[in-house]
């Protein structure tokens, strides 16, 4: 495992598709679920956490010599949360209302448990590049993942996109999309149809190596 | 394989006597319904009709085409899903746009029962959570009444029922509120006769209370219906209210009006006695019609919405296995929790 | 630690346990002290400004704002430190009072409500209200943001008091759609009752505690010199 070739490319590419942290892993659902009511929010909690991420995953590699086992989990929760009140400030400043509506989910990132899983289980073990790609890879999926969400129940549930009305007057909203509610429905919509593209591919997988396999004997 | 265990499970249920097969038991309860639904379109007109036949083909196709996809035999032959549909459209208003009773349809089936494995393993009432979401998704248009017995209600078709899909209706007819939200936020109480008869507005089949208890009884009759689960709800929610009338008869209406008004009867007869859904113990269905009560009356007096019959029943939908399993025995020599 | 640390591994000494936890902690001080210090002034600014919009929504008129409390005795004064719910005196450009403008909360449907609303002086009546912070549902309770007929209310909601200013002459109530008679009555919504009903307690509340003082001790108020945008 330590000495199989690791690209960074690769490591970027698999957080998109193969280990999306929200489609595949399932990680870090409860803010995917709470602020992705609308695109924009989507898109601006996932910015924050892609920061988060890769900025954490590049400390902790940086200092992956430095900070002794019995004491990792200490030090890794306080640089993630570091920086995740420097996002905060950071948000603050660029707008009061994204931040209100943002809400506490902002300070909630310290306890998503992505940034914490990938610090421990890739960033500590890896080169700083490497781990940097790992981060932004996981961000942009966690984004990613967010923001198809957030993009159905927006368009559902307000007849929006990006705070710009999509029909004319009389659209009929779907408050439910707006609610709580409405994240799982998305959520679930979202996993149906992820989970059917996998199976189509194992399957398709599976047939063209049978078909190598027939071909070799 | 599996469509052995499916009959089995059907077969066991209280509901069931003596080797009744599904079709005969659907057939039997859509007999029960046809004097509701008769009704139903002659009170509210060409909308109910509309609303009702909607409402049955939307979960007969979404049942047929998700059988067909998923490459199973379809399973609307037993008439069962038929059944789902037309008490989904009984519960709808008779004013409500066809493409929101098309989506709740789908829904209903799709995400309430198919997902969980189609017949018999449906954990909450397909037809419930069809209409859950249309409440959850569309609030205004399911808090919206016609007037019942109105003039030309068969001439024409109301304009919000035609609405354009995805677009919000526009209602031309009058519109009235219904005796709950009376009771709620005026502190009106309707008289029973007029609410028995179904005088008052309402979902397009829960208005006339008499007929849904003809066809309780004619399924009773028939040993196809659990009786102990529409008698527990009316001994509870009964019970409760004429404690609070007498506590303060201006705030709390009595056991007349809080049978008879809104969704009670048709749920209590029709929805909690879901086949599946419900527990499958005497002892349980007790528990389970008393809970169902509790909840529609902490709902109505307490609760912000004037109906809570929909989300009492699916909230004891959702412990019904729980009501089987805390009743079981504890076989001699087994420690706690060994069931 | 029960585990024994794999051969190859030199146990970790209490030194190097410190040097990490201290080290990282004080990096990690620096750079959000740093990123405050960087931001402070811009929240700070985007915070008034957030403040003066939702205020000149809800009285136009205004150009600059005081913020004012209520000491032990009950009369006016300017505010010592920014409260909770703040209550501000308006100006317009000649330094003239226009009207006060406070925050009040009460209980909706989901959650506490948040609103901002105007009271004018002149008018003897609340003529502006905005919603700061509210959960309620979206399409039903939030209609007290969009209804027109419910913003309507707030052309000038009478607000006046008794003849002895003590108290509020007709408490603010709202009453069901489209039987509002009196000017002190909020036209409701149906469909959003308690949200609706909601806001009338609230202003009611607020305007009982605020009015009283204001009424007496807001056109001799003398506020402090620096009066700035």
């Amino acid at each position: 495992m330590a000495k199989k070739q690791v690209n960074p490319t690769d490591e970027f590419i698999k957080g998109l598709w193969r280990d999306n942290p929200v489609f595949i892993q399932m990680l870090g659902l409860c803010p995917a679920l709470a602020v992705s009511n609308t695109a924009i929010n989507a898109l601006a909690m996932g910015a924050a956490t892609t920061f988060v991420l890769v900025m954490a995953g590049l400390s902790v590699s940086l200092l992956k010599n430095f900070i002794p086992r019995e004491a990792r989990i200490v030090s890794y929760i306080c640089i993630i949360a570091t920086f995740v009140t420097c996002v905060d400030y950071a948000i603050m400043a660029i707008s009061i209302e994204l931040h209100r509506a943002l809400g506490a989910f902002i300070a909630l990132i310290v306890v998503n448990c992505l940034i914490l899983g990938r610090s421990e289980a890739f960033a500590s073990k890896n080169k700083p590049h490497i781990a940097v790609m790992d981060g932004l890879g996981m961000g942009v999926g966690f984004t990613v993942a967010l923001l198809f969400i957030g993009v159905v129940r927006e368009v559902l549930g307000s007849g929006t996109l990006f705070g710009v009305d999509l029909f004319a007057d009389g659209f009929q909203t779907w408050t439910v999309m707006v609610l709580p509610s409405g994240g799982f429905f998305a959520m679930a919509i979202w996993l149906l149809v992820v989970n059917w593209i996998r199976q189509r591919q194992e399957k398709a997988d599976k047939q063209t190596s049978e078909q190598t396999g027939e071909a070799a004997s | 394989m599996a469509k052995l265990s499916k009959h089995l499970e059907i077969g066991s249920s209280p509901h069931v006597t003596d080797g009744a097969s599904t079709d005969v038991i659907m057939r039997n309860v859509f007999f029960a319904l046809l004097p509701v639904t008769v009704f139903a379109v002659y009170a509210f007109g060409t909308g109910a009709a509309l609303v009702i036949i909607v409402a049955t083909a939307s979960c007969v196709l979404t049942e047929h085409w998700l059988c067909r996809w998923t490459g199973n035999p379809s399973t609307v032959g037993d008439w069962s899903i038929a059944i789902t549909g037309l008490l989904y459209g009984l519960t709808l208003p008779p004013d409500l746009p066809l493409w929101m009773v098309f989506i709740g349809g789908v829904f209903g089936v799709g995400i309430g029962k198919y997902l969980f494995g189609g017949l018999g393993m449906n954990a909450f009432n397909p037809a419930l959570v069809g209409r859950a979401f249309l409440q959850a998704a569309f609030p205004q248009a399911m808090t919206h009444w016609q007037v019942p017995f109105a003039e030309g209600r068969f001439e024409s078709i109301p304009s919000s029922v035609m609405a354009m899909p995805f677009w919000e209706p526009t209602y031309d007819a009058v519109t009235t509120a219904t005796p709950l939200a009376l009771m709620k936020f005026e502190s009106e109480f309707a008289g029973g006769r007029e609410l028995a008869a179904g005088l008052t507005s309402g979902s397009v089949g829960e208005t006339c209370g008499a007929l849904i208890l003809l066809g309780g009884l004619y399924l009773v009759a028939r040993n196809m219906m659990n009786w102990r689960i529409p008698a527990s709800i009316f001994a509870t929610v009964a019970v409760i209210s004429w404690v609070y009338q007498l506590y303060d008869p201006t705030t709390y209406p009595g056991p007349v009006f809080m049978l008879f008004s809104g969704g009670l009867m048709l749920g209590a007869v029709f929805m909690a006695t879901d086949m599946v859904a419900s527990p499958i113990t005497n002892l349980g269905c007790w528990l389970y019609g008393a809970l169902i009560g509790v909840l529609v009356v902490v709902i109505r007096f307490w609760g912000g919405m004037p109906e809570g019959v929909m989300y009492a029943i699916l909230l004891a939908n959702a412990v019904s296995p729980h009501i089987d399993n805390l009743i079981q025995p504890r076989v001699f020599g087994t420690g706690r929790g060994a069931a | 630690m029960n585990t024994p640390a794999p051969p190859q591994q030199k146990p970790t000494t209490v030194w190097q346990m410190y040097r990490s936890i201290v080290g990282i902690g004080a990096f990690c001080a620096l750079l959000i002290v740093s990123v405050y210090q960087g931001t402070s002034a811009r929240i700070a600014d985007n915070r008034a400004r957030f403040l003066s919009s939702a205020i000149e929504e809800v009285l136009p008129a205004v150009r600059s704002t005081v913020e004012v409390s209520l000491d032990e005795s009950g009369s006016l004064v300017a505010a010592a430190e920014a409260a909770d719910l703040p209550a501000y005196l308006g100006y317009d450009e000649n330094g003239d009072l226009v009207g006060a403008v406070i925050t009040a909360r009460g209980m909706g449907y989901a959650d506490n409500i948040t609103v901002l609303y105007s009271y004018s002086f002149e008018l003897q009546a609340i003529v502006g209200h905005k919603v700061l912070e509210s959960k309620e549902t979206p399409g039903l309770g939030d209609k007290v943001e969009l209804e027109p007929h419910f913003l309507a209310n707030f052309e000038a909601l009478d607000a006046r008091l008794n003849e002895d200013g003590t108290a509020l002459a007709n408490a603010i109530v709202t009453v069901k759609e489209g039987e509002k008679t009196e000017a002190w009555q909020l036209d409701g919504i149906t469909g959003a009752t308690i949200t609706s009903d909601a806001i009338g307690s609230i202003l009611n509340q607020a305007s009982s505690y605020w009015l009283p003082a204001l009424e007496r001790d807001a056109r001799d108020f003398q506020p402090p010199q620096s009066i700035e945008e």
